[in-house]
């Protein structure tokens, strides 16, 4: 089996954020803030976060802050509940928690909940499962998870429960092993995991993984490197992670690694992005690959740093 | 009006008034993302125009212009929505235009969720173009979640569930592998509310679902589908013949018998009182190498769904360990 390299995907990060002249780099320029989350959580996981110059890091993310005080996917746009947890993880990343606005923030996310206890992405009205999570970890990075509707917000996750074990995005939508993880992850932070049907969601999930040791998210769908996040995150807040062959999805992840130019890709032999660099690696820390920090499953952030946080809120009592 | 796209914007005489505002990458731009040039000429009139809130035909012209060259950018369709609303558009051209822009960007979470606005606005008599739109985009893709979702919101909101059903039988005489559709299905029988509920559909839907298992043993999906049936009553379940014959039949025939080893498992911890001929079935399965048999026919059962599916080991090893010793 080869090797994690390490050097390299440092440095195809690293490049990803200096690119200037392919296309990508424009078409992304709106999901920055997720960029900067996946990179740079990378980056800390591999423990290089500290070639990285914060403080212009978090100058720009207070940059993309609306008056709303939700935070934009880059200057000049739009807020939205995606980049605002995306902007408050990398503050958590840096430490930098401290510049927040900490009301002006929480106001813009208890905006977003609905009378039924769903959350809605921004001012348009999109509800989904996923904004359930973002809103309620969100909130728990900032210690003000009791200004929302906990109770309200967790009936409505429920109700996306399938007969399969599953979550959906909405009631009846289909199980979907990104849904599942928002879902469990909405559950695991609000204290709620026992509305999970652990053993059924268990072997749901676990029968996601295919002969070549990859997981896919669906039925009947190819295995993707980004699965190894959802998927094995999702296993371990129901505590059944060895239910699948840790050995054979090592070897998947990476095998789908650019030896040469650095970063992974969705499967083996395909092209790389930022994204899947991001959930391989994060999944090989689920994984308890060597030398690699370890991440928390339900916070999508290093150990180190949700620790950081909780230390923090005892401080602050 | 009409505007013309051949020329550079600069070069339009519409736009001679306003000067471009280029993307401000804050204070100490980590990256310094570079456009294409067109594109970039492009949104600089865009965020002019959005920074003067200029909700004009021009402006329309222009999200449109810019959605063209980047779908995904959420601000331009939230510009977009603002203008739609001040100049009293006719709604109807707007989906038209979706429906231009959407089959190329299938997964574009903005695509659908403007899709919705427009419905939403439009009330019930958008409900049949939205279900014929979802139909044609699962046509091509027919675990489109977004598609899906769609169709279930605007079946939910705006009606429609008339040929909810047959529309399922359609996709799974197509792929009975169709994950999605059998999805969907569950979502009709336990919603429509033209059915009668899970309670009054499960006897035609079982002997559905039976029929589907038989010619595909190995289909995960049709598997779960009939426990979904009897989701919340277990007890009719482990009653239920259709349920433990349609697993016999399976067994017996000695192919792709991995579900129906764990559909009798799950029978038989829940006290379905096994037979000789569940006995004999299961012991069919055994290979030479199976020295370790036991008594118990779950154990058995374990034992075999370990060999045969070695993948997920500690799962079967974790069944096993939970059966009365």
């Amino acid at each position: 089996m080869g090797e994690l390299a390490t050097e390299k995907h440092v440095q195809y990060i690293l490049s990803v954020e200096k690119r200037k002249d392919d296309f990508q780099s424009v078409v992304m320029e709106h999901l920055r803030m997720n960029g900067a989350y996946w990179g740079l959580t990378a980056l800390d996981i591999l423990g290089k976060l500290n070639i990285v110059d914060a403080d212009e890091v978090v100058s720009w993310v207070m940059s993309c802050q609306h008056e709303s005080g939700g935070f934009a996917g880059n200057v000049g746009h739009d807020p939205h509940i995606l980049y605002t947890l995306s902007a408050v993880q990398v503050l958590a990343l840096f430490d930098k928690l401290d510049v927040l606005d900490v009301d002006k923030v929480t106001n813009y996310v208890v905006g977003l909940q609905n009378e039924d206890g769903s959350f809605s992405g921004d001012i348009w009205g999109e509800v989904d499962s996923r904004f359930s999570y973002i809103a309620i970890l969100c909130l728990s990075l900032l210690h003000q998870l009791d200004k929302i509707n906990v109770e309200k917000a967790v009936n409505f996750v429920v109700s996306c429960k399938n007969m399969d074990g599953g979550f959906g995005c909405t009631p009846g939508g289909e199980s979907h092993s990104g849904q599942i993880f928002c879902c469990v992850g909405a559950l695991a932070l609000t204290g709620s995991l026992h509305h999970v049907d652990k053993d059924l969601l268990g072997w749901w999930l676990c029968e996601r993984q295919v002969k070549s040791g990859g997981l896919n998210g669906r039925p009947e769908k190819l295995p993707d490197v980004c699965y190894s996040w959802w998927v094995l995150s999702s296993l371990i807040m129901i505590d059944r992670v060895h239910w699948i062959n840790k050995e054979k999805l090592i070897k998947f992840i990476l095998d789908c690694q650019d030896t040469e130019n650095g970063g992974i890709s969705d499967r083996p032999d395909d092209a790389v992005d930022v994204y899947h660099t991001y959930f391989g690696i994060a999944g090989l820390s689920l994984l308890e690959y060597p030398s690699l920090k370890a991440i928390d499953p339900a916070y999508a952030l290093p150990v180190d740093v949700v620790n950081r946080i909780r230390l923090g809120k005892r401080h602050a009592i | 009006m009409d505007f013309d796209d051949s020329l550079p914007i600069s070069e339009r005489p519409e736009w001679y008034d306003v000067t471009p505002l280029p993307q401000d990458d804050g204070p100490n731009p980590i990256v310094a993302i570079a456009y294409k040039e067109d594109f970039s000429q492009l949104m600089s009139y865009f965020r002019a125009v959005y920074r003067a809130d200029e909700r004009s035909p021009r402006s329309l012209h222009l999200t449109a212009e810019a959605i063209a060259m980047n779908p995904g950018n959420y601000t331009v369709w939230h510009f977009r929505r603002l203008i739609l609303e001040a100049l009293n558009v006719d709604l109807h051209d707007e989906l038209n235009f979706l429906d231009n822009i959407a089959e190329s960007n299938t997964k574009n979470y903005q695509i659908w969720h403007h899709r919705r606005w427009v419905a939403q606005k439009l009330g019930t008599n958008a409900a049949n173009k939205e279900l014929e739109f979802t139909r044609k985009i699962i046509s091509l893709d027919s675990k489109n979640y977004h598609a899906w979702s769609h169709r279930q919101w605007v079946l939910q909101a705006l009606g429609g569930w008339e040929g909810e059903l047959d529309y399922c039988h359609e996709l799974l005489k197509e792929d009975v592998f169709n994950n999605s559709a059998w999805n969907q299905r569950y979502f009709v029988i336990t919603r429509s509310p033209l059915l009668g509920g899970l309670q009054a559909m499960r006897e035609s839907e079982v002997n559905y679902t039976v029929e589907a298992i038989l010619a595909h043993p190995e289909n995960e999906s049709s598997w779960r589908y009939l426990r979904g049936l009897y989701a919340g009553d277990t007890q009719s379940w482990i009653i239920a013949s259709q349920v433990s014959s349609v697993c016999l039949k399976v067994l017996k025939s000695k192919i792709n018998f991995l579900f129906a080893l764990s559909t009798l498992l799950d029978l038989l911890s829940h006290g379905f009182p096994s037979t000789q001929e569940f006995r004999d079935a299961v012991d069919a399965l055994r290979v030479p190498d199976d020295n370790q048999t036991d008594s118990n026919l779950a154990k058995t059962v374990c034992l075999i769904l370990e060999r045969v599916d070695p993948i997920r080991v500690n799962y079967w090893l974790w069944q096993k360990s939970k059966l009365p010793q």
